[in-house]
């Protein structure tokens, strides 16, 4: 596959240019949409398929707000090129498996412009996304609720006045709309405040879940909030509502972290400053101990006890640590056991390149 | 652990069921058991990291399926039992031919069946015809009368005011 076709990699976000980009990583919205008259995923056949394609298509050539975009069909694309889609946040897992099933005939496709990104076939027929640096819900609804009314013209999209944008989950209906934002909380794990934290999302209507879909465990201390509910709320009061509590989590985090370095001032110290040794000197990683090394040099250019490393360059390395990114730098398979060697070279290239001098 | 649904969700349901006499343990988020018509109870599994454990034996939720569960969507041929089974609707008219049930199911998961926000496009197809709108009507009166039978009064006085203003 040819990166460079994707515009700016689909990777703006990772420039670290939002607010709070310290703490909140990324603002993501998903809306989900379906055609009247076609069967869902469930009960497709490959006719059925075939014919959303071909409606989107049409529509996506004359939206104003895809310009300049690419569009990519999983049938074509190898298992790595799909893999590395997925690692970059631009389908998600079941999209990129379903590309190759079906004897190629699944129909699956994604087309990225700029931050907008549009899966198509997926659970629902389409599936609208926005991804945008650090804390910027509004923002990053303003860019999709464009494309999302010019589709909305030039299809005959599925809406029940009472129970809104039918989705094939009934968990999705109404807005379709799901937002998340990606949050850094070690300072919460570490004075064991988190669990309390997490409790609270769930009786305000949010909920949670880590970085990477894969496995249930949260790795490097990263949290994924998002809204439980789509039905019933308006997109703004849902965005507002998320956007107060992810507000709220971070002032905790940040008086947490304050907490620690009052109170355990060389523990942290250490631990920031071993984290930041092992990713310089390692010879061999493991993508969890990365991220949680990670999360620790992160931790200590928040406390800006690391000087001179840039939360872009950290940013980079979630993104490029992961397998087929590693495999596509290398010419590898994402399943070569001699990654963990890679990643571990990569990792010290980067943050050789942007070293500080120790205090 | 992420619910074996949605794949969205962690997953705060782990429900034990003896089928054939074999165990099967599936993970669920609480909005997909709720779809699939496992209650929860109020206050069980509200902590996203905490357990609970249903076992039920072989007269599962789906066995207890009321009557009308196998009368199939005329559009795409899905029926409720199919929806209970898989978690996923078969098209957008499903929502017309199962009205009643995903009223009720939309207001668990949501807390209201009644979208508010964004329309850009309100189809003739979807907005409710005449007949649509009368067979609507014999629906909240059956819902009505149920209500009033469980004494379920904020429900019926609900209810009542929908009837008024499709009447
Ligand atoms: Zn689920
Ligand atoms: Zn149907």
């Amino acid at each position: 596959m040819d990166l460079t076709l994707i515009p700016d990699g689909g990777l703006a976000w990772l420039d670290a240019s939002g607010p709070l980009a310290h703490v909140v990583l990324s603002s993501r919205i998903r809306l989900a949409r379906n055609l009247e008259g076609i069967r869902f995923a469930v009960r497709a056949r490959d006719a059925d398929r075939r014919r959303v394609l071909d409606l989107v298509d049409a529509a996506w050539q004359r939206s104003a707000a895809a310009r300049g975009g690419a569009r990519f069909l999983l049938d074509d694309l190898g298992p790595d090129d799909r893999q590395l889609l997925h690692e970059r946040h631009l389908v998600s897992k079941e999209l990129a498996a379903a590309g190759g099933e079906r004897g190629g005939s699944s129909g699956a496709a994604v087309y990225l412009a700029g931050s907008l990104g549009l899966m198509v076939n997926e659970e629902d027929h389409l599936r609208l996304q926005t991804l945008h640096s650090g804390f910027g819900l509004t923002q990053a609804y303003g860019a999709l609720e464009r494309l999302d009314s010019e589709l909305g013209v030039a299809l005959p999209v599925a809406f029940h006045p009472e129970f809104g944008y039918l989705t094939a989950c009934p968990t999705n209906a109404g807005t379709g709309l799901r937002a998340s934002v990606l949050i850094h909380l070690p300072g919460l794990v570490l004075t064991k405040e988190i669990s309390k934290v997490l409790q609270g999302l769930s009786q305000v209507g949010l909920t949670f879940r880590g970085l990477y879909g894969e496995g249930s465990e949260v790795v490097g201390n990263f949290f994924q909030l998002s809204n439980q509910t789509t039905l019933g709320k308006s997109e703004e009061e849902l965005l507002d509502h998320l956007g107060k509590i992810v507000r709220q989590v971070v002032a905790y985090e940040e008086q947490a972290r304050q907490v620690l370095l009052r109170d355990a001032p060389t523990i942290i110290e250490d631990k920031v400053w071993r984290a930041y040794g092992l990713l310089r000197h390692a010879r061999s990683l493991s993508f969890d101990e990365a991220m949680n090394l990670l999360s620790g040099v992160r931790l200590g250019v928040g406390l800006k006890l690391i000087a001179g490393l840039s939360v872009y360059t950290l940013n980079k390395l979630l993104i490029f640590t992961q397998p087929a990114h590693l495999a596509a730098l290398e010419v590898r398979s994402a399943n070569d056991p001699e990654l963990r060697a890679t990643r571990a070279a990569y990792v010290r290239r980067l943050l050789d390149a942007e070293a500080a001098p120790p205090a | 652990m992420l619910c074996e649904h949605c794949r969205e969700r962690d997953a705060v349901v782990h429900l034990t069921q003896i089928v054939d006499n074999a165990v099967t343990t599936t993970h669920l988020c609480e909005p997909c058991a709720a779809a699939k018509g496992v209650e929860t109870g109020a206050g069980v599994a509200k902590f996203p990291l905490g357990d609970f454990l249903a076992t039920l034996g072989k007269s599962g939720p789906a066995e207890q399926a009321e009557a009308g569960s196998d009368i199939p969507c005329r559009f795409c041929g899905a029926t409720l039992r199919d929806f209970r089974q898989s978690g996923r609707l078969g098209c957008a008219r499903c929502y017309a031919s199962f009205d009643a049930h995903l009223r009720d199911l939309l207001r668990r998961l949501h807390g209201s069946s009644q979208h508010v926000g964004e329309m850009y496009r309100l189809s003739s197809a979807a907005a409710p015809a005449e007949s649509e709108t009368q067979r609507r009507l014999g629906d909240l009166r059956e819902q009505l009368r149920r209500a009033v039978d469980a004494e379920n009064f904020e429900l019926a006085a609900e209810l009542r005011d929908r009837i008024r203003v499709l009447e």
